[in-house]
């Protein structure tokens, strides 16, 4: 098998993906003809059927298994402990409650405040982060001196451990922190800055800030990865045609990032709307639960106040929530495209 | 014209340094303070000072450090558990989106939606469960020649690797990249006599450098920056990683110059990862994807 | 290309073999306590305070070398996590025989079932009563020292300003202490003359607060019963209370969120009256030498009162070998393993015998005064199963407060949710 020559690396996915759509609809109808056939007319038209059905599930196992295991059987019994009165520790039997801790939820101000906060953030950081993200990875998708220099130092706060970031910005927002002393500094005195985090209207755009901050190199990875799967042949051409850099971008760069597009999407959002180590290390939910989160209040009661019952019950409705909203977002980007 | 381009280069290479500057003052910050004692950087703070190695500069910071927290023994757990579950998690879930993108699996397609469904679970809502269920898995050990089995996986390196070896976004990122490379290649190969596993290992992995890599980094960086698993789960001293560490520093008066050393020993060694790996990442992109 | 791949396999396979080889030695002893060895594990929350551990480690080393039957185990966790650990780990039935815990949890302990009644030889009457946790009429747990809440400052600031010094016979009353933060104030020297460390969390809160509340007359639960708050914590004077501290960040005396390290911004200069545990004060006397002061707290109506109990020992009802455990505790408790501690951490001993050993807590010791801070003021925290839920209730209370909430409604909130939860568990009996 080593003798078969290797085709050259990968061409660009604009001319390929044409063909491996139409193969994979092939197989298919095969498949669907198979199922309607009998077993013998099967195994003669398809010698390879029966070992192919062992080989793939043999490769998926491991994962899936794997993910059977630590995520799905977890959050089952997560799920199951949210209808009853179960205690982080204590001594009284659990017992099944019903919908119990549903109603609290659904009663709890607190909770709606935290609703309110993540879909906050979510509506400034998704477009925001991936934007910036995207205007990264245009200006060091091209070669030039220096290329490397400056993708190591777009990526460095992302290598940056949350919880020293955190730390670290804890410094900055102070009062007469370096942020207000910059801001002071570059408006001649006029910009007094608040104390960020201790004044609950400007806790969350101090959270959200830092948070673009953080992870915008991530996505920048991501876009240059989609950025530099289009073919530079594409470019050419456009050259050739005299297009302006925008005309190149809205024709040629923008369409080819479709897929990317879409996974950059999802993962800010669900990355969003899981915030949670910058709050528990800088603002604790506060000032007045301007900060607080839904991940934020369900390891709070969990931990802190031992309501594992409870925990569970607001992990089960953010499911539900992060459920809708990929629903939603995906009814979206298809029906676009 | 040609003053025209220059002066856009020029633009262009402005607003760059511009995010470059944005990037990395507080890293920088960080850097610096981790050579300042406590007092000078609370001084500094008002002040461009606050980012320059100036004044009473010493690595007394990071003396203290490893007399404080057993640096050295973090910092090896921290690089076995994170490449380790790096290297599984490379082949578990490249596996895993091969059969899925290139094989006539039954079911696979609710296989996808399953494993796709665990990317909007966040792990902080599975620890707790997740904790009572690791303490139940058996467990063995070789004790001399014998094979003792016992039960409860806490206080393991295990427990630390093997629940984030399979990820959802790593299959992902596999099962989109596996999807452009052309499945006429493994129909050659069939024709050949090769067998699945072999289409796996001697033509698509081959090709897919670039996905590998970034799968890569995206699992280092988790594993490296675990921090609510490990103080739920790890016990004994000779088995936490980095990031606990830093509680280390949290006592009554906090010491701010030794936070910094520390935060700055274990970020360090991501950086360099990243610059040494960066190379063969961004080449492997430019050779398989800028070409063809 | 073939061969890279290769490699990749071959690593993935000596990745394998790793994680075999890692998890054959890689089971940690934290919480083994093999009978068998007569190995006994012991947690403690000092992990990154060198000079506690060494303490700490010092007894054992003496008790293990004073018999041969047991060997006693430390394990250290740091202190900012350890209750999470801790918790988890009793969770999932995995603690050691000797636990360190936060002394207002352990009634909470007690009663979920993790904690022995103690039977120490030690005589415990002549203890600090705040180093000695009880639930339902039994000692549960003892500590080594414990710490006390004080005013501290520069005597030259107060003097500038006109500000007499607070003493054990004369703390200052609210209206002295609106009056020194008025003319402190004044001097323009500081944009927020007092630092009370508002930018703490967790525990701070409580312990740090609580006592303000009590000195009004209000507290943080019924104590007859502990079974509701309701006209404690949100009664009238629970609400002057509010009122009170708020107003210390409405007339811009504090900040509604401090600095994260208030010691180290008060040796800065950015404040003049720094409101800390005796565990600054080595510190804060390092650094000013004679100019400072440490002064008791403010008298807001029923006398200066402090928060009661720190770090205590206790031994877990699942711990095969208890009588060891206990016996373990009670030569740790002699006075001069009590001293050593104290000594390396700066705390107040628990007895006066193990003072004595110490000159700083000696009588007429500079110290001394935290000693009688912690005699005369010592609340304890309302030791009742509850108390984790109360705190944190109480905590966000507070920093809703502190950033403009209504008072009455807030802590009208906090008692509901307070009493649902005693409800819920039953009212916390056994």
């Amino acid at each position: 098998m080593a003798t078969t020559p290797l085709p050259t690396r990968r061409p660009a996915p604009a001319h390929v993906r044409p063909a491996p759509a139409s193969s994979s609809n092939g197989n298919k109808r095969n498949g669907s003809n198979d199922a309607g056939n009998n077993r013998s007319a099967v195994r003669r038209r398809r010698p390879g059927f029966r070992r192919e059905q062992l080989s793939g599930w043999g490769m998926m196992a491991p994962a899936a298994l794997l993910l059977l295991a630590f995520i799905f059987i977890p959050a089952a019994l997560g799920f199951g402990l949210a209808f009853t009165n179960a205690r982080l520790i204590s001594p009284r039997p659990v017992e099944f409650v019903g919908a119990d801790n549903f109603v609290r939820l659904f009663t709890d101000p607190t909770f709606y405040r935290a609703l309110l906060n993540v879909a906050y953030f979510a509506v400034i950081v998704v477009p925001v982060q991936s934007g910036l993200a995207l205007l990264m990875a245009l200006l060091i998708n091209k070669k030039f001196r220096g290329v490397n220099f400056f993708r190591t130092v777009y990526f460095l706060p992302v290598v940056t451990s949350m919880v020293v970031v955190s730390l670290l910005w804890l410094f900055m927002y102070r009062k007469e922190g370096l942020i207000n002393e910059v801001l002071s500094a570059i408006s001649f005195g006029l910009i007094n800055g608040p104390d960020w985090l201790a004044d609950p209207n400007t806790a969350m755009p101090a959270i959200i800030i830092l948070s673009i901050w953080q992870a915008a190199g991530f996505h920048m990875i991501i876009w240059l990865a989609g950025l530099q799967s289009i073919s530079g042949e594409l470019y050419e051409a456009a050259q050739l045609d005299g297009t302006s850099r925008w005309q190149q971008f809205r024709f040629v760069t923008w369409p080819g990032l479709f897929h990317t597009r879409s996974l950059v999407l999802v993962t800010i959002t669900i990355q969003a709307l899981g915030l949670f180590d910058q709050i528990s290390v800088m603002t604790q939910g506060g000032p007045m639960d301007s900060t607080t989160t839904i991940i934020y209040e369900a390891v709070q009661s969990g931990y802190r106040q031992q309501e594992t019952s409870y925990a569970s019950a607001i992990s089960l409705v953010f499911f539900v929530l992060v459920l809708i909203v990929s629903a939603v977002q995906r009814h979206l980007t298809r029906e676009k495209d | 014209m040609k003053n025209q381009l220059l002066l856009k280069n020029a633009g262009t290479m402005l607003v760059r340094l511009l995010f470059a500057v944005v990037a990395v003052f507080p890293i920088l910050f960080m850097l610096v303070s981790s050579l300042k004692p406590d007092q000078q950087i609370f001084g500094d703070m008002s002040s461009l000072a606050a980012f320059l190695p100036v004044g009473n500069i010493s690595l007394d910071n990071y003396a203290a450090v490893f007399d404080r927290v057993p640096a050295a023994r973090f910092l090896m757990n921290s690089i076995g558990v994170s490449a380790v579950t790096v290297i599984l998690g490379i082949f578990v879930n490249s596996l895993c989106a091969f059969a899925l993108s290139r094989m006539q699996v039954r079911g696979k397609r609710i296989v996808f939606m399953a494993i796709l469904a665990t990317l909007i679970v966040p792990f902080q809502t599975l620890a707790l469960p997740l904790v009572w269920w690791v303490n139940q898995l058996p467990y063995f050990e070789l004790n001399g020649f014998s094979l003792e089995f016992s039960r409860g996986w806490l206080d393991t390196y295990q427990v630390q690797i093997i629940p984030f070896i399979a990820n959802a976004f790593s299959i992902y990122l596999f099962h989109q990249y596996f999807e452009s490379i052309p499945k006429e290649l493994d129909e050659a190969a069939r024709i050949d006599g090769a067998g699945w596993f072999k289409i796996y290992r001697k033509v698509v992995m081959p090709l897919s450098g670039p996905a590998t890599a970034t799968v890569a980094i995206l699992t280092f960086l988790p594993a490296w920056n675990s921090y609510l698993w490990p103080l739920m789960v790890v016990q004994s001293e000779e088995l936490r990683p980095v990031m606990i560490g830093i509680q280390y520093f949290f006592q009554l008066n906090v010491s701010w110059g030794e936070v910094m050393a520390y935060a700055s020993l274990i970020t360090v060694p991501v950086v360099v990862l990243f610059i040494a790996f960066q190379r063969s990442f961004i080449n492997s992109i430019a050779s398989s994807g800028v070409k063809g | 290309m073939n061969t890279k791949f290769t490699k990749i396999l071959a690593t993935s396979i000596a990745a394998a073999a790793l994680t075999a080889t890692l998890a054959g030695c890689g089971k940690g002893s934290a919480s083994s306590s093999n009978e068998g060895s007569g190995e006994i594990a012991l947690w403690t929350h000092n992990a990154g305070n060198p000079e506690e551990l060494a303490a700490v480690q010092k007894i054992v080393d003496s008790y293990n070398g004073s018999q041969d039957k047991v060997k006693i185990k430390i394990q250290a966790f740091p202190q900012e996590s350890y209750n999470d650990s801790i918790v988890s780990a009793a969770a999932a039935g995995k603690l050691p025989c000797i636990v360190d815990i936060d002394g207002p949890n352990v009634p909470n302990w007690a009663w979920a079932g993790y904690l022995k009644p103690l039977e120490l030889s030690t005589d415990l009457s002549t203890h600090l009563p705040s180093t000695v946790a009880e639930y339902d009429g039994k000692p549960y747990a003892v500590g080594y020292y414990d710490v006390a809440l004080a005013m501290m400052a520069r005597p030259s600031d107060l003097k500038a300003a006109g500000v007499r010094t607070a003493t054990v016979e004369q703390p200052w009353t609210e209206e002295e202490f609106q009056d020194a933060l008025t003319k402190l104030k004044a001097l323009g020297k500081w944009e927020y003359p007092l630092d009370m460390g508002t930018a703490g969390t967790g525990e701070w809160l409580p312990y740090a607060y609580s006592p303000f509340l009590q000195s009004f007359g209000g507290d943080l639960i019924n104590r007859d019963g502990f079974q509701s708050a309701d006209g404690v914590l949100n009664g009238d004077k629970a609400v002057s209370w509010a009122n009170w501290f708020r107003g210390l960040a409405d007339q811009g005396f504090m900040a509604k969120k401090g600095g994260k390290d208030s010691t180290q911004d008060f040796l800065n200069n950015q404040s003049a009256i720094l409101y800390t545990g005796s565990w600054a004060a080595d510190k804060a006397k390092a650094a000013l030498g004679d100019d400072l002061v440490v002064m008791p707290t403010v008298d807001l109506g029923e006398g200066p009162k402090i928060g009661g109990a720190s770090w205590q020992w206790g031994v877990t009802s699942g711990c095969q070998n208890s009588e060891a455990a206990m016996d373990y505790l009670s030569y740790s408790l002699k006075p001069e393993n009590v001293a050593a501690v104290a000594k390396a951490t700066g705390t107040i001993p628990a007895s006066n015998e193990a003072a004595a050993l110490i000159p700083a807590f000696a009588e007429g010791g500079a110290n001394r005064i935290f000693m009688d801070f912690s005699r005369e003021y010592a609340v304890m925290r309302p030791e009742t199963p509850a108390y984790p839920f109360i705190a944190t209730e109480y905590g966000n209370a507070v920093q809703d407060i502190l950033n403009g909430a209504d008072p009455k409604s807030t802590l009208d909130k906090a008692v509901k949710a307070i009493d649902a939860n005693i409800k819920s568990n039953g009212g916390y009996k056994k």
